[in-house]
């Protein structure tokens, strides 16, 4: 039995990432049909560092994930403190305020943003081009915050209480007790949600979609223009790069992460 | 008192960001929804139109809890490993879930059209040893296929977190207590794993029943799902009225669905379990 | 005594309408040790919350040093606390958590290096400065979080139930610890706790509380002497507490006898709570007592029996160090100072009646201890 499912997992794992080597198989290929294994090259990568239109999406897709987790990272932590002093009963509907984009489909969050994008910029301002990057940053800021809030809240409730208490007892005003005690104490918290809202952003295609005009387009909407004809090869080099970014930034969070794990054991070991 | 005065203060620009960027887009969803797209007067329309795409919204209802089941049965067990596995192992096992979740799906759907297509790998393969080619692509099987690709790990990661927190002591109280393997896992296991059931199903139901690239790439022309139909209103069709008032059913839908699955289990932390 | 350091009057704190606080008054001298004892719920750690600046008080002022300090943060208190669970800093180590406040106050390098190293030296964990919070026992963990409040110099140090987390010997040791320390530094001490042994051992003052009141304000000696009502008697050690009627000035009459007490100052004929100490009891031949009845149960203490006699129905509980079997009947004798009168009040009746002791009580207790799970 034990066994057995050992050969599962192995096989769906195998399932989870054929399709990837497929791709990353394809980026060394010489011929252009995915199909088709023609010959071994590196071609496809120079051709990704040659391509300035590529190099421009993928600059625009950093730009928006940076700065939209940052924003979402910084304006999260704090409205988490925030959240985590109100009252249960105030708490509850900011919690479920927080909730819907997690549980909307993304397809519903799009094309609402879009219509109300749409229905200011129109309607209102009286604007041809209502989506423009400012309406992508904000999209990306306001699903980022749900996760940066849902990693850091836990933090939050896991602190002692009485820490940013014997802060000011010892002298703290309330904001330097928040930069002396309380921030090192949620960083794990605050780093993941970053990281996660990072690669959220990064790989967000759906509700950029929607919410993207002509003059500032992300590379995973770009990616679905090109799968409607015939993709390059440069995407699939394009494509093993990522991988081996957010793979690295995955290894850090999981080695931060783990540094954090044994920092609590040892805590509750000697309370 | 001070305190609760700091808290409000620190939230509410969140609060309000979330009013104006979460709620309130739901609600001019209702408004288009309920306009005229020419005359942007209040109509009935759009609504009453809504019956002509019931079938695509049948169709992913029920392409989306297939894939959802499917999911669970093989996410299950790999979950279950994975939960049984060193600390280390498990971290790193559960990032290896995690991976795909954060490369382009789009991508790796293409992927998946190369390798089931008529002259694709599979088929190429199949060929080579001498057997024949297989009709894989373009088919319901290759968009729930698509579906359960994109979505496993969204089933994997709430049924670990949940399977990982079960006390053991509690699976040795029910064998003690004369449980046979099987019993023990019918009746201690299983209901315990129930808030990652309902949160998984949640997790995979919800996008499934909203894409609208899986079914373009892999289904056939005539497997149309409301995703689909969604994205053709608002970026080919110019009816940003028809295709609000889609995502409003959608949304309506998407919600009762949750609230039925989550029905199963009292449970009201979905979403908090992944993270 | 010296002088009054801080005062506290009429102290009222609500939270969601229910009454915490029940219009404190309370003063509190210089370099006095006093302490704050009750039952869980008592109001003691809110009152002790109030001083350090942590709650805002409903109604009524809190004045330090002949200032109402009502609206001054904690932060800027001459007060210092050690938390409940110490509430130490995880991410730094022992000599930061102990400079945490000085550097805050940015004082000069030495000047921290010095007061905190001598901090070290005061608790005794001189060459500890680098370890990690998390590496050290509970004992230890403690020590720093004194010496985290004291480096400060505070006029006051709050201490809210530092030794509850610590085992029965280490507690011991902590609290001749803390008293040593209070008398070296000569600072204020305010401590919480619902342990009356601790209560009494440490403290000048004990301020006896229960439901947001304050029973009895005094000296542990006269607390424990003479306590002002039956809460105040059976919270502290162990009390008999019967119903009787003050004929005159040292004249008391229950169980149908006449008593003569050291007590005065009643009303004729007014009905009285009569405490007698169970250490306080002579065992006699019965036909020698005052009062005659049979041993129902027999506990040995270690030091002493735990014994249960009834008498006419009432059952005392009485130690003594010579043992008296179970069904066998003795007599006892009571002298005048052994006896204690109380004005009747609201805890009347509550406490002291010993006839639902042995099995049944310890049950109760067990009760009480799952419920803590």
């Amino acid at each position: 039995m034990k066994h057995l499912n050992r050969i599962f997992t192995i096989l769906i794992f195998i399932f989870l990432y054929i399709p990837m080597a497929v791709l990353v198989v394809a980026s060394f290929n010489v011929g252009k049909d995915i199909t088709d294994f023609e010959g071994f090259t590196l071609m496809q990568y120079v051709e990704v560092f040659r391509d300035r239109s590529l190099l421009t999406l993928l600059g625009n897709s950093l730009i928006i994930s940076i700065l939209a987790s940052a924003i979402a990272t910084v304006f999260g932590t704090v409205a988490a403190v925030g959240i985590s002093g109100l009252s249960p009963r105030l708490r509850k509907p900011v919690m479920a305020l927080t909730n819907i984009p997690m549980t909307n489909p993304d397809i519903v969050t799009g094309v609402s943003l879009s219509l109300l994008f749409v229905f200011i910029g129109s309607q209102m301002l009286g604007q041809r081009n209502a989506l423009t990057f400012w309406t992508l940053l904000i999209a990306h800021i306001t699903f980022n915050l749900p996760y940066v809030i849902l990693n850091v809240m836990p933090k939050l409730h896991q602190m002692d209480r009485s820490l940013t208490e014997a802060a000011m007892d010892l002298g703290c005003t309330p904001l330097q007790s928040f930069f002396k005690v309380t921030l090192p104490e949620i960083m794990p918290g605050v780093i993941s949600g970053a990281i996660m809202a990072f690669t959220m952003s990064l790989d967000d295609f759906v509700i950029s979609y929607f919410v993207t005009g002509l003059d500032f387009i992300t590379l995973p909407v770009e990616i679905y223009n090109y799968t409607k004809k015939q993709i390059q090869p440069k995407i699939y080099a394009m494509f093993t790069m990522l991988f081996l970014l957010i793979f690295v930034l995955m290894v850090v969070m999981n080695l931060l992460q783990l540094k954090n794990d044994k920092k609590q054991a040892k805590r509750g070991g000697a309370a | 008192m001070k305190k609760r005065n700091n808290s409000i203060l620190l939230s509410t620009p969140y609060i309000l960001w979330m009013l104006v960027f979460t709620l309130i887009p739901l609600g001019v969803v209702g408004y288009y929804a309920l306009t005229d797209v020419d005359t942007g007067r209040f109509t009935w329309e759009n609504v009453q139109n809504l019956v002509l795409y019931l079938p695509a919204f049948w169709r992913s209802i029920l392409y989306s809890l297939v894939s959802s089941l499917i999911c669970l049965v093989i996410g299950y067990p790999v979950a279950y490993f994975i939960a049984h596995r060193k600390p280390v192992t498990q971290k790193f096992l559960y990032m290896l879930v995690m991976l795909p979740m954060c490369m382009s799906f789009l991508l790796r759907t293409l992927a998946w059209v190369g390798l089931l297509q008529d002259t694709g790998i599979i088929n190429n393969f199949l060929d080579g040893i001498g057997l024949s080619r297989l009709p894989l692509i373009r088919t319901p099987a290759a968009v729930i296929l698509g579906m359960v690709y994109n979505y496993l790990p969204y089933m994997i990661l709430p049924l670990y977190s949940t399977i990982v927190k079960i006390d053991g002591r509690l699976i040795e109280a029910a064998e003690d207590l004369g449980c046979t393997p099987v019993q023990t896992f019918t009746k201690v296991v299983l209901p315990l794993s129930m808030p990652g059931i309902l949160s998984g199903m949640t997790m995979v139901f919800v996008p499934a029943v909203s894409t609208f690239y899986i079914s373009q790439k892999l289904g056939s022309t005539d497997v149309v799902l409301i995703g689909d139909i969604i994205e053709r209103f608002f970026k080919q069709g110019n009816n940003a009225n028809m295709g609000a008032a889609l995502s409003l059913l959608l949304m309506i839908l998407v919600f009762v669905c949750t609230g039925i699955i989550n029905r199963f289990g009292g449970t009201d932390e979905e979403g908090a379990v992944i993270v | 005594m010296s002088k009054e350091l801080i005062r506290l009057r009429d102290l009222t704190m609500e939270f969601d309408g229910e009454r915490i606080l029940d219009a404190i008054n309370l003063y509190i001298n210089d370099h006095e040790f006093l302490t704050l004892l009750g039952p869980s719920g008592c109001g003691k750690t809110t009152t002790l919350r109030i001083i350090g600046g942590f709650l805002t008080p409903t109604a009524g002022t809190v004045t330090f040093d002949g200032k109402v300090i009502n609206d001054v943060p904690p932060y800027q208190r001459q007060i210092n606390t050690v938390f409940q669970r110490y509430a130490l800093f995880p991410h730094l180590n022992v000599f930061d958590n102990i400079a945490f406040g000085l550097r805050v106050a940015k004082l000069p390098k030495e000047e921290i290096n010095e007061r905190v190293n001598q901090m070290l030296e005061i608790v005794s964990l001189k060459g500890y400065g680098h370890r990690s919070i998390s590496s050290l026992s509970g004992g230890q963990q403690q020590r720093v979080a004194i010496a985290r409040a004291l480096v400060n110099r505070p006029k006051v140090l709050l201490l809210d139930e530092p030794l509850g987390a610590l085992d029965l010997r280490l507690r011991k040791d902590m609290q001749n610890e803390l008293k040593r320390i209070q008398q070296a530094m000569g600072i204020t001490f305010i401590y919480v706790t619902h342990d009356q042994e601790e209560a009494l051992s440490m403290s000048d003052t004990v301020v006896v509380m229960d439901k947001g009141r304050i029973q009895q304000i005094g000296k542990p000696e006269d607390i424990y002497n003479e306590p002002k009502n039956a809460f105040v008697a059976d919270f502290i050690g162990e009390s008999n507490i019967l119903d009787g009627v003050m004929l005159s000035d040292y004249k008391v009459k229950f169980f149908g006898r006449t008593f003569t007490c050291v007590d005065k100052g009643f009303e004729p004929d007014e009905p009285v709570d009569v405490v007698i100490r169970p250490e306080d009891i002579d065992i006699v031949a019965p036909e020698e007592g005052h009062l005659v009845g049979t041993v129902t149960s027999v506990t040995f203490k270690g030091l002493n029996y735990d014994i249960i006699v009834e008498f006419k129905g009432f059952k005392w509980l009485i130690q003594t160090t010579d043992f008296h079997g179970v069904g066998a009947t003795i007599g006892i004798r009571l002298n005048p100072e052994d006896i204690h009168i109380m004005h009747k009040s609201e805890y009347s009746g509550m406490f002291g009646d010993y006839s639902s002791y042995s099995a049944e009580y310890d049950e109760l207790a067990e009760d009480a201890d799952e419920e803590e799970e």
